[in-house]
């Protein structure tokens, strides 16, 4: 009974927070409806049984990128007021998208309840071990028949890493900074010179 | 009792609420992300409630990379957004032609 009680509660306010995000005024409002919404679909996910998912949202979602978020958005200096300009006139084009979508998505799913189409069976290469927990079972699969996408996940990570850098970064002009090979390219022997200048001349450095 | 239905449900309304989010907001590029987002974990829902629902777990693990071109999108828009700030100092995207010929 608990659980029907959780399913409803995560169910309802994920899809709340979703629907204020969209209309709220303020961005940072948004940000924060956001922040909500995730929070409450880890709460699906983990009554689903994939716990690992679910932290791995909270983590990557509510701790990088809406933090990421948050601070775009208060870092630039934008009348908001303004940008909201068509959001009436698009109103009725938007809503038609989506009662469009929602009812073709309501017909798959009705299509899908009475018996669907079988595509395939699952092979069982992938189906939970036996007493492995769910995150052990993952690390099985993912180290594993998995191996080669885990590790072009990452090569992706680091490409948007390196691409968001290289696009944000900007060679600012008359800063003075460090001169790492002039630093390391100095000998013991020349960094001090004795001279005995004549009286009255100066000294090149 | 909740079944997959109830799942997918829940997953399709938050991915209809990010589409009428892309169709509301279209002046407004950070509203447009979140909007990109949400059908983003509508997606992670959806594939989530299979994996239990089949007992397989293939798509707990393509949850996980839907998640990671979700960061890497979300951090290049981003930077793409600060970068056309900079050079406009306006983020509405009815003014983009910086590519138009």
């Amino acid at each position: 009974m608990i659980q029907v009680f959780a399913f409803y509660l995560f169910a309802a306010l994920t899809c709340i927070a979703g629907a204020v995000t969209i209309l709220a005024r303020n961005p940072v409002h948004s940000v924060l409806w956001l922040i909500l919404a995730f929070f409450n679909a880890a709460g699906l996910m983990v009554l689903a049984g994939a716990e690992f998912i679910a932290m791995l949202l909270v983590i990557v979602y509510v701790g990088a990128v809406a933090v990421l978020f948050l601070f775009v958005v208060m870092m630039l200096d934008i009348d908001f007021a303004e940008l909201r300009a068509g959001f009436i006139r698009n109103f009725p084009l938007g809503l038609l998208l989506a009662v469009v979508l929602l009812v073709e998505m309501g017909v798959g799913i009705g299509a899908w309840s009475v018996g669907g189409i079988t595509l395939g069976t699952p092979d069982g290469s992938a189906a939970t071990p036996a007493g492995a927990s769910n995150i052990e079972a993952i690390g099985m699969l993912l180290y594993s028949k998995y191996l080669f996408l885990f590790e072009a996940a990452g090569v992706l990570l680091l490409v948007a890493m390196v691409g968001a850098i290289v696009l944000t970064h900007r060679q600012r002009s008359g800063v003075r900074g460090q001169n790492v090979s002039r630093q390391i390219a100095r000998r013991p022997d020349e960094a001090t010179v004795n001279v005995k200048p004549e009286i009255g001349q100066g000294v090149t450095l | 009792m909740i079944g997959i239905g109830h799942y997918v449900t829940v997953s399709s309304i938050l991915f209809v609420l990010g589409v009428l989010g892309i169709a509301l907001n279209r002046k407004n590029v950070i509203i447009l992300l979140m909007a990109i987002e949400l059908i983003l974990l509508a997606v992670n829902i959806n594939l989530v409630a299979f994996s239990s629902y089949l007992h397989d777990l293939t798509g707990q693990i393509f949850a996980m990379f839907v998640l990671t071109v979700a960061a890497g999108e979300a951090a290049v828009g981003l930077a793409i957004l600060v970068i056309y700030f900079r050079d406009r100092g306006t983020i509405a995207v009815d003014d983009v032609d910086n590519l138009k010929g």
